[in-house]
């Protein structure tokens, strides 16, 4: 009877679901402390009121953008200190010595570090950027669809929360990153890691398809008069092709891992061997996914590197036109070269061959990019600052992994390197090198722009090259390593293989990367105190060529206080040069008014996830209730935005432009 | 909203939407829609037909129910800026051609490869003979 009592309201939850060991136990202990220690802060400022008033109900994309930025940097440190237990263990764990993790516990600290990296931490960063920065530079007051955008971000927090709670009830997957079956089906992953996996991806992946839907919409219907693609900053057409990516990928994945855990729930056999089921199918659609899914997150990448490069060259973007081709060339290329990473799964040599010319071909648009970006340095004013650097470190380390991955799209090359140290050296190249690069660009080069002070340039450098000097450390050592037969995921070898050395080296490149976040932290922290002696009084720090620098910084809330008027590429330099002035009247500006809706669907979203990776069915109902009813409620409001009139607009103009905000 | 140009609000806004999308239409759809999709399971269910035959009525159920969206959700045809429209539509159709296509010729090839059941009953035997 009590049996009966508890599985109906605990579902497979008990006792046995925390942590087994110390190590785990001090996991779990820190995951919790955080939102306990943020909750005694908020109480002891009284600042609760605050945070829900200017933040948690907020429709305004600036602030939805610094919210999903602190989530991606809090789940960058949760990444790296994963990845210091995966350096530990690798380091130590040779013969005799079992290191200090068990073989399950370090599969699922692989798994959640590839799992955040890419779904947290890297599209956390990515969509950051997109609400900061797009509506800016199209001149537009907000997105196309304000509540979609709120609800996308508390979305992807919930996928967040979710993950993490795997730290304190149950386990996570151990399947790696993209848990292949047989392997993650029920009958080989019994527990509820797989679960929590599939139900994070879920619910963050339904995030980013209406995230990259909105800003799809945002650039294609709400550009200010004047500017015609053509015109638009590089930036922008990078997400473009970034949300295109989005919205043809990403419905893959939800379908993908909506069949998985049927398989897992309900018995169906879609990946199982028996049945008439079929595993390799589950392959073939999570990397149909996943190729784009890379470059959803690099061609953004590329369009920051673009705005740094022109700005701190002062010198327009060489080969604007070929730029925009490169990109659209990319984002349809990065539909027909999913194969490459599954060569080994036993495919004839001509599916093979076919796949293995078009990944040789799709390095063709990207070196042009790079071209045109070494070309636009070329006799141009170059400041050295480190947004610069960053994209000077990222062109070496770019193009270093990148000639590694036309190595590899080589089937025979392949057939030797796949699965082993080598491919994780190159696609880290590519992340790391790529994507994180261009974010902590993009963070330093944007920074005065949100919060109306510059970060300290020093600390910058020195953050930089603790990355740089660290990255090479810890990587090449992998490229090595990968050579001689070290596979990724490995928790323990034979001393005899001569291999110890190298994972101490590249550790040690760990842990000065390592530094190089401490110093990020501190930077930040020193710049927030020194502010003074930095603020941005110009709204235009960097001398800048687009629009979001006409503006005062920070940023007023309403962007614009008149549309801008556009008739030319780079179109606030051509202001600037020609001393142009708006002599325009101010205009009522209609803004989205707060509302908790979106974070009260997300939650309901939340409690479904977790309900049903526990099998909670109770709990499943009424978190899919909580959604649908938020969402008509939401829908028959007729009332979502107010009036801001344009006397106040004038006013706070005015005020903004005269500096006296602060 | 506020710097949106009047004719692109009538695309966003669906309180603003043209006439034809009435409650009508959307039951028709929803009605249409179901429809098709229990044909299609309850026919794969209990095999009532060859398996030739079979096929093809999928596809054309399929189809249908590819047209039945289009018409009645998506409201094709009754835009306001057709061009863009088609372009995004043919954008569409052939990353989901490619899609397809290369995913049949992927699982054919993997397929072609694969022992039958017979060799591998018997490839199994002679490894447990060893």
């Amino acid at each position: 009877m009590m049996h009966v009592f508890a599985n109906f309201w605990l579902g497979k939850l008990n006792l046995q679901a925390l942590p087994p060991n110390a190590i785990q136990w001090f996991g779990a202990l820190l995951m919790i402390s955080v939102p306990i220690g943020l909750a005694v802060f908020l109480t002891v400022t009284k600042r609760w009121k605050w945070l829900y008033k200017e933040w948690l109900t907020t429709q305004d994309p600036k602030k939805i953008g610094v919210m999903y930025i602190i989530v991606a940097v809090a789940m960058l440190l949760r990444g790296a200190a994963d990845v210091a237990l995966i350096k530990t263990q690798q380091s130590i764990s040779v013969g005799h010595s079992m290191g200090i993790l068990s073989s399950s516990h370090f599969q699922q600290i692989v798994t959640a570090h590839g799992t955040i990296m890419i779904f947290f931490v890297a599209m956390g960063l990515m969509f950051g950027l997109f609400n900061l920065i797009v509506p800016l530079q199209i001149g537009a007051r907000d997105v196309a669809f304000p509540f979609l955008n709120a609800t996308s971000f508390w979305l992807f927090f919930s996928g967040m929360v979710l993950v993490n709670l795997s730290l304190i009830l149950g386990d996570f997957a151990a399947t790696g990153w993209l848990a292949y079956p047989p392997l993650s089906e029920l009958r080989y992953s019994p527990t509820v890691g797989v679960d929590y996996w599939i139900w994070s991806l879920e619910i963050a992946g339904v995030g980013s398809l209406l995230s990259g839907i909105n800003f799809l919409v945002t650039i294609l219907k709400m550009r200010v008069k004047g500017m015609n693609l053509m015109k638009m900053p590089m930036f922008c057409w990078s997400v473009l092709g970034s949300t295109l990516l989005i919205a043809f990928a990403f419905p893959i994945l939800t379908v993908c891992l909506t069949l998985l855990a049927l398989d897992r729930d309900i018995g169906t056999h879609f990946f199982t061997a028996g049945g008439g089921g079929n595993m390799m199918m589950y392959v073939n659609l999570i990397w149909a996914w996943g190729h784009p899914e890379v470059y959803i997150l690099v061609l953004p990448a590329f369009g920051v590197y673009s705005e740094v490069v022109a700005t701190f060259s002062r010198k327009r973007l060489f080969g604007y036109t070929s730029m925009v081709w490169a990109i659209m060339a990319i984002v349809l290329l990065s539909f027909i070269v999913w194969l490459h990473h599954f060569f080994t799964m036993g495919a004839g040599s001509d599916v093979n061959a076919f796949f293995g010319i078009m990944t040789m071909i799709i390095a063709i648009p990207t070196g042009v990019k790079i071209f045109n970006w070494l070309f636009t340095m070329y006799r141009g004013k170059i400041r050295l600052e480190s947004p610069m650097l960053w994209f000077i470190g990222f062109v070496v380390l770019f193009t270093i992994g990148g000639m590694a991955g036309v190595m590899m799209a080589v089937p025979p090359i392949d057939f030797q390197l796949h699965n082993s140290l080598f491919l994780i050296a190159h696609f880290h190249m590519m992340i790391v090198g790529g994507v994180l690069f261009a974010d902590f660009a993009a963070i330093t080069y944007w920074f005065p722009k949100i919060f109306g002070f510059r970060l300290n340039e020093r600390l910058g450098r020195i953050a930089f090259w603790c990355w740089l000097i660290g990255f090479l450390l810890s990587f090449i050592p992998l490229y090595i390593l990968g050579f001689m037969g070290a596979t990724r995921r490995l928790d323990h070898y034979a001393a005899g293989l001569g291999w110890q050395q190298l994972f101490i080296v590249s550790a040690i490149g760990a842990a000065v990367i390592g530094i190089g976040v401490g110093v990020q932290i501190l930077q930040l922290v020193y710049s927030y105190f020194s502010r003074r002696n930095n603020l941005d009084l110009s709204g235009d720090p960097w001398d800048g060529r687009s629009l979001e620098w006409s503006t005062p910084s920070p940023v007023p809330f309403y962007n614009f206080a008149k549309t801008p008027h556009v008739t030319e590429r780079d179109a606030f330099w051509v202001a600037k040069r020609h001393n142009l002035k708006d002599t325009r009247p101010y205009e009522d500006i209609e803004i989205p008014k707060n509302t908790p809706l979106a974070m009260i669907i997300a939650a309901g979203a939340l409690a479904f996830g977790f309900a049903v990776v526990w099998h909670i069915w109770w709990l499943a109902v009424i978190g899919l209730l909580t959604s649908v009813v938020s969402l008509i409620v939401r829908s028959m409001d007729e009332h979502t935005e107010r009036i801001i009139k344009a006397e106040e607009i004038e006013r706070l103009d005015k005020l903004y432009s005269g500096g006296l905000s602060r | 909203m506020s710097s949106l140009r009047a004719d692109d609000v009538d695309v966003l806004v669906s309180r603003h939407q043209p006439e034809q999308a009435t409650l009508k239409g959307y039951v028709i759809g929803f009605g249409s829609s179901i429809i098709l999709t229990m044909t299609a399971y309850l026919l794969a269910r209990y095999g009532l037909l060859d398996k030739p035959i079979m096929v093809a009525l999928l596809a054309t159920l399929a189809l249908a129910q590819f047209a039945v969206q289009l018409i009645y959700f998506l409201h094709v045809g009754r835009e306001f800026s057709p061009r863009l429209k088609l372009m995004v539509m043919l954008t569409m159709m052939l990353i989901v051609f490619i899609l397809v296509a290369g995913s049949i010729w992927i699982m054919n090839s993997l397929n072609g490869r694969m022992m039958n059941t017979k060799q591998m009953v018997q490839y199994m035997n002679n490894q447990n003979n060893l």
